[in-house]
């Protein structure tokens, strides 16, 4: 604890990054599935290609696929971003799809009698109703950022997973110690925030 | 590119195998004593309401944890080598069997249990002819999740000393040498997705006829 007390403007930095990262990552990630989760919605075909492909990229192991991109992008945080987005698709994709095809159709009856286009259907009914669904991914989404985040830091990417090698290649485990469980306390905190976010508005659509 | 990492395989096919075999017994072994921890534990916390709640909520915080601070997490306190690496990838198996175990059984139909009770079974004659049966194919569900799970920290367990393929992975960084890399990265993912293969099939095999989806 010395050690974190003496440095923790280190440790800040560290945080800082790895937030930084986590965030762009789930921003593409967001856009990208947003985008092809209302196609699937709509197209059975979408959907289950886009889940097929997904599913494979989501088995690849993290260290495994940040060095297939290697000799493709090099290493640092590019190649790092790459990674998370793939392993983000298949579940944000599969929830923004299934969230919007959950609205009661009936819903979107009414809202067309109303004299509602397309566009205005989609986002003043089925997104907002599809919001806890896709939140839902989003949470599971984000803690698997995190995670591929820290091992990330092995590529030159930076973030919290820096503190953590540097602490085995030096056998210092306070740097081991500080790196690991503050990666660990902001996976739970995001998943924590999240789920209160999901909570209301699950309370919200009811 | 690929030519080359072929040749390093050819190469090194002691090493290779080493590493492989490692890769699988650390997965093979950490996916069994999993199975066998959180599947009688899941089961024995389903019975009542307040302990699935508590086994459930930890076993979530515990599926939130970065795979590789856990195995970092080892170092300190367990050293290096494979065994360190086997505790950290059971502890990393066992959230989602656990989570799929208790939610599966807390879902068998209230009316066969019933039912059961009624044919004058004893509690383990429940657990054992009924429920176990019935939550099979959720169960199995889980295992497969783990089973990705472990493989995949399998190759992280290459940074604690553990061996496994990422030991080519991170020499190949470190020099990079992007033959190297490859010869442990491509094995990996095919692994990997042979695995998920397999164990889809097992799970539709497990999974009565009347409730299979697609």
């Amino acid at each position: 604890m010395n050690w974190l007390l003496g440095n923790w403007d280190q440790v800040l930095v560290a945080l800082g990054e790895h937030v930084a990262i986590s965030l762009t990552a789930l921003a593409i990630a967001s856009a990208l599935s947003l985008a092809i989760g209302i196609w699937a919605a709509r197209n059975e075909r979408v959907f289950n290609a886009a889940l097929a492909i997904g599913g494979i990229l989501y088995t690849i192991p993290t260290l495994a696929f940040l060095a297939l991109l290697i000799p493709v992008v090099g290493l640092g945080k590019t190649n790092a971003v790459i990674c998370m987005v793939a392993f983000s698709l298949l579940i944000m994709i599969r929830n923004v799809a299934t969230g919007i095809r959950a609205v009661p159709h009936d819903v979107v009856e009414a809202a067309e009698g109303m004299g509602m286009n397309r566009f205005e259907v989609l986002t003043r009914i089925e997104l907002p109703l599809a919001l806890p669904v896709i939140v839902a991914g989003l949470r599971i989404a984000t803690v698997t950022v995190i995670s591929v985040t820290v091992v990330a830091a092995y590529i030159n990417a930076g973030g919290l997973g820096t503190l953590i090698f540097a602490g085995i290649s030096n056998d210092f485990a306070p740097k081991i110690w500080t790196g690991a469980l503050t990666a660990c306390a902001l996976a739970v905190a995001a998943d924590l925030c999240l789920a209160r976010l999901e909570g209301w508005l699950r309370r919200r659509a009811s | 590119m690929f030519a080359d990492a072929w040749s390093y395989l050819a190469g090194h096919p002691r090493q290779f195998g080493a590493a492989l075999w490692t890769h699988v017994a650390l997965s093979a072994s950490a996916l069994a004593i999993a199975v066998a921890i959180a599947v009688p534990l899941g089961t024995w916390v389903a019975e009542t309401r307040r302990a699935a709640l508590v086994a459930i909520n930890a076993a979530n915080i515990g599926r939130t944890l970065p795979s590789l601070a856990i195995l970092a997490l080892m170092m300190p306190v367990l050293g290096t080598g494979f065994a360190p690496a086997l505790f950290a990838l059971t502890l990393l198996a066992l959230p989602p069997i656990l989570i799929n175990t208790c939610t599966a059984i807390r879902q068998v139909d209230a009316d066969v249990v019933d039912a059961a009770r009624g044919m004058g079974m004893t509690a383990m004659n429940l657990v054992r002819k009924v429920k176990l049966p019935i939550a099979l194919p959720v169960i199995f569900a889980g295992i497969r999740t783990a089973a990705i799970q472990v493989i995949s920290g399998a190759v992280l367990a290459a940074y604690i000393g553990g061996g496994g393929l990422g030991d080519f992975i991170t020499a190949g960084i470190a020099m990079m040498a992007v033959p190297q890399i490859l010869v442990g990265a491509i094995p990996a993912t095919l692994l990997a997705l042979g695995t998920d293969f397999l164990f889809g099939r097992l799970q539709r095999a497990l999974t009565p006829v009347g409730l299979r989806t697609g």
